[in-house]
């Protein structure tokens, strides 16, 4: 049971820890390859200044998102080889093409790195799409993969073993489409909202440097609209939830009993002996309208689930209500950043602004790891939705513990330096000089 | 040809590649660990510039042969990695520090001490990191994976730990370790301009390739008490042993073009000498994934997925091959002298 823990805690503390790096993998070439194209069009030496700057930060983080993605890929066996066994031919295909996505994504980002000076404008431009493209590509596919746990298809079950196995048809499970939009815009939002609220902030510290406005700018241009997105594709994953997971929307919501004119419970705490949630804001109506788009619909409350099938409700439905309300606070800034932008507002003065951006610089990543922790909290106690459990698919090998604790420290130790490197960079930024000013005569 | 065996040979195809371009970047690390003399920084510099623009899309193709092992021989790899658990893990360790280490000297800031920081962390790991990854290809070469798989009763020592402990195994990361830095000094030769640099790692080269044919003569040594099939394969028919006698060719050749400062040929015949001791390998366990008992056939992926990775092989070997023929154009190509410039 202990190593069980300790399996589920080391998958997760990777992941967690995986998912912060391969998303700005995926949103920072976009930023990039955006300031490197205003620097062709305008001649302004400072975004070519602002998409090196990006560059150097973004190198340190992929180098950290290739080495923990490596660890995840064997991971997956090492704690989890019965499940593997089972899936691997079923959903080994899209983890196939992310390899290919990964390759291209590498290749590229090499020539982008190294070869300013090495090949053409032209190529170079390409190269930064090419790495854009691949790693919005292989977030794609892996995240295909989870649904695919999330919501199980493509093959049949004959006396517990897959046969009839078709990897299409499991790449095109009922889940993936849903997760597969949010998490992509969740990359862009996330991203862009961070990096807009780390140039937001310096701009408060009195540096109205061009420099630190052409960042959020485009910070914001990657950011806002995928913000303002979020809530209607997070929307469109909570109805495939609830048609496709009752237990886990029964869990999100800490609905208790199966009931048509379901309310939403906003935070609250989920007390399992009692079944009530106590101190929570309720909604009436308000879950049968958004789950099923009609308020007298009937949705599945956890009486319906055996007790031994429920998730942490706890953890569940608070990360749920945490990502939400992340998610609402950004959709509402991302619609602000919108107005002042038809406005043609100088965003440099607008100081009331740059704080509520500062505000959500990290809400995004609280977003994400919120969400995924609502997605594999939720799902449990199964590790392929309905098909097999966790604790029939980690390994046998006992003293866990041990090797979760090494990991554990290596990611800790990681997070520091990176995030001492990170914040020296930002540091250096031309904050403290107006070189940049001077430049631009 | 089956499909099964045609993804088989696709997944050495892969790792042969990890070996000869991610195993050179290890090589490199080992290099920049015995860096000595005169010249020790701009060894080091050497090395970190060739290592930069290409290691990360080098380092894919473990990922790759992973991701085949998995989708297509997916009792395979259940079996493999449970009694290799700890030397796995160790990897795993160890590519997280090298990789990281590696980004982070390069970005961490010029101060000294914090180069030599990052600098040892990067050698150490690329030095452990290619023994652990060839104990455990020799482990399951050995059989020794296969058989602790049966027995579930067993103590943990006797599980997890003695299937990849023995002489063989362990002889076979040596190898695996000399190959690397092997590689590693001769591609290095190409990489810097002529002179004493240059002169640096032809010395290095040679005692390297030295060390590879040893430790290669003492895994074969310990195969035939500890490795009983693998010695079979090695030795036990008369295309066997041909195949080992051309390895051998290629390694003399190698050496005496090092010898005679005919570096190119050098790098071809290493290339070829080390691709050839890992073709040997798995010609040697066909037609098992995992020997005594998991043959190729008996792990296959079900025919439907065997087709789709076929397909999508040949589609990404298209956008693969010309991408990579780019990468290794600007930074690797003619006008080698001119600077890479650091982002
Ligand atoms: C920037 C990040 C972000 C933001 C602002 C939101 N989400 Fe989210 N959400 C994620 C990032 C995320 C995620 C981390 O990306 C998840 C985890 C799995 C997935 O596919 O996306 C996720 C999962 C997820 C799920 C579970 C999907 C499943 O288990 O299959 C639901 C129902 C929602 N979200 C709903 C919402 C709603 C109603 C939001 C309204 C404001 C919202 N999300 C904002
Ligand atoms: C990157 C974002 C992700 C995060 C933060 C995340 C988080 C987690 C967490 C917290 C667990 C532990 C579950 C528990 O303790 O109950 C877990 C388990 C697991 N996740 Fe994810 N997950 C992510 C994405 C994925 C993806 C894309 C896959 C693709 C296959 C995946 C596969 C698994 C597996 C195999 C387990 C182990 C079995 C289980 O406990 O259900 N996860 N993940
Ligand atoms: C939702 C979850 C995930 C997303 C969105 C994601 C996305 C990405 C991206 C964009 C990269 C590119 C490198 C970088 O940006 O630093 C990356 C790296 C990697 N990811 Fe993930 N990943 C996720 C989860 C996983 C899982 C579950 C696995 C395990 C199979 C995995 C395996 C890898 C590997 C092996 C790499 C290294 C590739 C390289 O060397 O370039 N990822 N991931």
């Amino acid at each position: 049971m202990a190593d069980l823990l300790a399996a589920r805690f080391q998958m997760g503390m990777s992941l967690a820890f995986h998912i912060i790096f391969a998303v700005v993998g995926i949103a920072m070439p976009v930023m990039m390859v955006l300031a490197e194209r205003r620097w062709r069009t305008s001649g302004d030496p400072i975004y070519l200044d602002l998409a090196k700057r990006w560059a150097r930060g973004t190198a340190i983080l992929f180098a950290v998102g290739a080495v923990s993605g490596t660890v995840l890929s064997f991971e997956l066996g090492l704690l989890w080889p019965t499940f593997m066994r089972f899936a691997g031919a079923i959903i080994g295909m899209p983890f196939s093409l992310e390899g290919f996505a990964f390759f291209t994504e590498a290749i590229f980002l090499g020539v982008y790195l190294y070869g300013w000076e090495r090949v053409s404008p032209r190529a170079h431009s390409f190269a930064g799409v090419m790495v854009a493209v691949s790693g919005a590509l292989s977030g794609v596919f892996v995240v295909t993969a989870n649904a695919w746990m999330n919501a199980p298809a493509g093959f049949e079950l004959v006396n517990g073993a897959p046969v009839n196995v078709h990897p299409l048809a499991a790449m095109a499970n009922a889940a993936a489409p849903a997760q597969v939009l949010h998490m992509t815009l969740a990359a862009y939002a996330a991203t862009g909202f961070a990096v807009a609220g780390i140039h937001a902030f310096l701009m408060l510290r009195g540096r109205r440097a061009p420099f630190h406005r052409y960042a959020l700018t485009i910070a914001l241009v990657v950011g806002a609209p995928a913000a303002v997105l979020q809530p209607v594709s997070g929307d469109y994953a909570a109805t495939t939830v609830a048609r496709h997971q009752p237990a886990k929307l029964a869990a999100m919501e800490a609905l208790f009993e199966t009931q048509a004119h379901a309310p939403i419970t906003l935070g609250g705490w989920p007390d399992v002996e009692s079944r009530r949630t106590r101190f929570g804001i309720v909604v009436p109506h308000a879950l049968s309208l958004l789950a099923f788009r009609d308020p007298a619909a009937t949705v599945v409350g956890l009486d319906s689930v055996p007790r031994d099938q429920w998730p942490n409700l706890p953890a569940v439905h608070l990360s749920f209500d945490v990502m939400v309300a992340c998610g609402t606070y950004l959709a509402l800034v991302g619609l602000w950043a919108g107005w002042l932008a038809l406005r043609r507002a100088d965003l440099s003065r607008r100081r009331v602004f740059l704080r509520a951006v500062v505000i959500g610089a990290p809400l995004g990543f609280v977003a994400i790891e919120t969400g995924w922790m609502v997605t594999e909290l939720g799902r449990q106690p199964w590790i392929i939705y309905g098909v097999l459990r966790t604790a029939d698919a980690v390994t046998p090998m006992p003293g866990q513990l041990w090797r979760t604790g090494v990991f554990a420290l290596i990611y800790v130790f990681l997070a520091v330096v990176v995030t001492v490197l990170l914040s020296r960079q930002i540091v250096r930024s031309p904050m403290h000089t107006g070189e940049f000013e001077r430049a631009k005569g | 040809m089956s499909s099964a065996l045609f993804l088989a040979g696709t997944l050495v195809v892969a790792l042969n590649a990890y070996v000869v371009l991610g195993g050179a970047d290890f090589g490199g690390g080992v290099w920049d660990l015995l860096a000595r003399g005169p010249r020790k920084e701009a060894q080091r510099q050497l090395i970190a510039q060739a290592i930069g623009p290409v290691w990360e899309a080098n380092h894919v193709w473990l990922i790759l042969a992973i991701v085949l092992l998995f989708t297509c021989f997916p009792a395979a790899f259940a079996r493999i990695v449970v009694p290799l658990n700890l030397p796995l893990t160790g990897v795993l360790i160890g590519i997280v520090l090298r990789g990281s280490a590696f980004a982070f000297r390069g970005y961490g800031g010029d101060r000294d001490a914090v180069q030599r920081r990052w600098g040892r962390v990067f050698a150490v790991a690329s030095l452990v990191t290619p023994l652990l990854l060839g104990t455990a290809l020799g482990a399951v070469a050995s059989g020794a994976v296969g058989a602790a798989a049966a027995g579930t009763a067993a103590s943990f020592g006797v599980r997890y730990v003695r299937p990849w402990l023995a002489p063989f195994p362990l002889s076979v990361g040596v190898v695996t370790l000399a190959c690397f830095a092997f590689l590693a000094a001769t591609y290095l030769t190409l990489e810097g301009p002529a002179g004493a640099l240059r002169d640096d790692f032809r010395r290095r080269a040679i005692a390297s390739g030295i060390a590879v044919a040893a430790a290669a003569l003492a895994a074969l040594v310990t195969a035939a008490p500890s490795a009983p099939l693998m010695w079979h394969g090695l030795i036990g028919s008369w295309w066997a042993v041909s195949f080992q006698l051309l390895t051998g060719v290629t390694a003399i050749v190698a050496l005496a073009a090092l010898v005679r400062r005919r570096y190119a040929l050098a790098r071809l015949a290493a290339i070829v000498q080390v691709s050839l001791v890992l073709w040997g390998w798995a010609w040697s366990q066909y037609p098992y994934v995992v020997p005594p008992d998991l043959t190729i056939a008996a792990a296959a992926a079900p025919a439907a997925t065997q087709q789709l990775v076929i397909a999508a092989l040949v589609l990404g070997a298209l956008v693969l091959v010309p991408s990579l023929f780019y990468l290794f154009r600007v930074f690797k190509g003619s006008d080698r002298l001119s600077t890479i410039s650091h982002p």
